[in-house]
């Protein structure tokens, strides 16, 4: 199966806003549940939704903005978990 | 609420040039730059009575060449600078001349400085030169008491670090194509605006249209980072939402770009032991073509606009990117075949300015949008010194025990005295931090300002990044130096 790809806004408005604290918190979720092989991150730039707070993400063809590092296990629980079947 | 800035330019030159390519964007933009190109020259110098030429027709072929040189200019003339005859006023060159304030005095401290016995004094004692024997070394007036004796070269000439510049034998100045760096000094030196560069706005314009606003692709405008010193009549977060109100997906900052570049250098560096930088293309060019026996030293890194281009490209294969700064030699530099997969398009800061203004743009009224991509050390590379400190910097954060012994050269007479030490293995250093530019890229020749403060803007832009480090800068665009090599 492919991988699930997130990409992570890294553009100045969610870089501000704390998309690396976002990047350490989903590479820390990803671990803890055994998801290396499954997901795979990567950076964007604006993804268009600054006016947001929390950083926007994309996966697959969905953008998802207000993305912190608190609701980052809720955010792969709902919203990734799903696709990988 | 505030009166709004008027938009300053440093010369009239500069403005007609702005005006024309205003006109050509806004046409180009609506689709009717055909049919009403021929009648830009009238608008810009409508009449009767001339406004700075001797008539008005003159000013028109003048307006008209530049409208041609807005578009792209001359397919077949591989330069990025033209010169147009019609504007270049013959200005005289006639070297060492001894001026009207020579008072035939007694003491003749310049015949004593003279080495060529070229002075003489004639019955009303004042100085003479003997053309023949004169070679313009300029002692005489240094020795001058009365500052009489003046050098009478062309600013185009004089600019010219490097005698790429020179009048041809009708009196018209021409440029050597073979010599030429494509710096740009010449352009800016000009009183009479007679050297030009070629716009790729029209470029720039199908690349925003044919985005359908990031629906066919993604746009990104890289923008450098003496942009902070550029737009005093707007802060730097309006001009970001400005760019982005011409149809941008994002602005990103070439300063990430030298963030890449200075952690991969100061790596090359160390194992090499010695170098020169390579982000500036004029730089680059020069030791090219004026010392090619030093070309291996050049360091095998990209330029930073090539390394954040290279990396937009390699998280977007489809985008689009334009680099906006204030050089000629990147309009080059984005034709190398190294650099050309990443860079679709370069303007400048005046032709963005324009680009702006055609749109109805207005900065001073829009919501800011921030710029933060790279750190302090990523953003003073636009300044003299900062491209050393930033090398230094990456040395010490990646613990690369290696001492770094920049020569900084700024201009390409300090650039031509350190390769020619270096080629010599006379150099007092191990890194030549080579710019075309006087001051470095604040001193290009398409900014809108050059004054003192700039260099000062910049340092100041450089203290508001969130990131204090290279390597967070890097970390957090989730990059990897590597990107930053050519090889």
């Amino acid at each position: 199966m492919d991988k699930i790809e997130l990409a992570i806004c890294v553009g100045s408005s969610c870089h501000l806003k704390g998309s690396r604290d976002v990047i350490e918190a989903l590479r820390g979720e990803i671990l803890k549940n055994g998801l290396e092989d499954k997901v795979e991150l990567k950076a964007a730039f604006c993804l268009g939704q600054c006016g947001h707070d929390g950083v926007s993400v994309k996966v697959g063809e969905k953008i998802l903005p207000g993305l912190t590092p608190e609701k980052v296990p809720s955010f792969l629980k709902e919203e990734v978990l799903p696709l990988l079947g | 609420m505030a009166i709004a800035k008027p938009l300053k330019f440093d010369t009239l030159v500069q403005q007609l040039k702005y005006r024309v390519l205003k006109e050509v964007a806004a046409d180009y933009w609506d689709g009717t730059l055909e049919e009403k190109k021929e009648g830009i020259p009238k608008l810009i110098s409508p009449g009767p009575k001339a406004a700075f030429r001797c008539c008005v027709y003159k000013e028109r072929a003048i307006a008209a060449r530049r409208v041609t040189l807005a578009m792209g200019g001359d397919k077949s003339n591989p330069n990025m600078l033209e010169v147009i005859e019609e504007a270049c006023d013959q200005c005289p060159f006639g070297g060492m001349e001894v001026t009207d304030l020579c008072r035939g005095c007694l003491a003749h401290r310049c015949a004593q400085a003279c080495r060529l016995n070229a002075i003489s004094f004639l019955p009303d004692h004042r100085a003479s030169i003997d053309k023949t024997k004169c070679v313009n070394c300029g002692m005489c007036a240094k020795s001058c008491s009365f500052g009489a004796i003046v050098n009478r070269r062309r600013p185009c000439e004089s600019a010219c670090k490097i005698n790429a510049v020179k009048p041809r034998e009708d009196g018209i100045t021409s440029i050597d194509e073979e010599k030429c760096t494509r710096c740009g000094q010449c352009s800016y030196a000009c009183p009479f605006g007679a050297i030009v560069d070629k716009s790729f706005i029209l470029d720039c314009i199908d690349i925003i249209k044919g985005s359908d606003s990031g629906k066919a692709y993604k746009t990104y405008m890289i923008v450098a980072p003496s942009i902070s010193s550029q737009f005093h009549y707007a802060t730097l977060p309006q001009v970001v939402s400005g760019i982005k109100a011409l149809g941008f997906t994002d602005v990103v900052e070439a300063a990430l770009g030298a963030d890449l570049v200075a952690l991969n250098e100061a790596k090359d560096l160390s194992e090499e032991g010695d170098c020169t930088s390579s982000c500036c293309p004029a730089f680059v060019r020069y030791v090219e073509t004026s010392f090619p026996e030093l070309k291996g030293k050049i360091s095998r890194n990209l330029s930073p606009m090539a390394a954040i281009a290279k990396y937009l490209k390699s998280i977007d294969p489809n985008c689009k990117t334009v680099f906006c700064g204030p050089c000629i030699a990147k309009k080059m530099e984005a034709k190398r075949p190294e650099v050309s997969p990443f860079v679709d398009c370069v303007i400048t800061f005046e032709e963005l300015q324009a680009l702006i203004d055609a749109r109805g743009i207005v900065l001073a009224e829009l919501e800011g949008k921030p710029l933060d991509n790279a750190s302090y050390f990523g953003r003073i590379f636009a300044r003299s010194g900062g491209l050393s400190d930033a090398v230094r910097q990456a040395l010490k954060e990646q613990e690369i025990d290696f001492e770094v012994k920049p020569v900084q050269c700024s201009g390409l007479d300090q650039c031509k005295m350190a390769l020619t030490k270096y080629k010599a293995g006379r150099l007092d250093g191990n890194f030549i931090e080579g710019m075309a530019c006087p001051n470095g890229c604040i001193g290009g020749p398409s900014c809108l300002t050059h004054e003192v403060r700039d260099a000062a803007d910049v340092d100041k832009y450089g203290h508001e990044s969130k990131e204090t480090t290279i390597k967070e800068a890097v970390a957090s665009a989730m990059a990897d130096p590597k990107i930053a090599s050519i090889d």
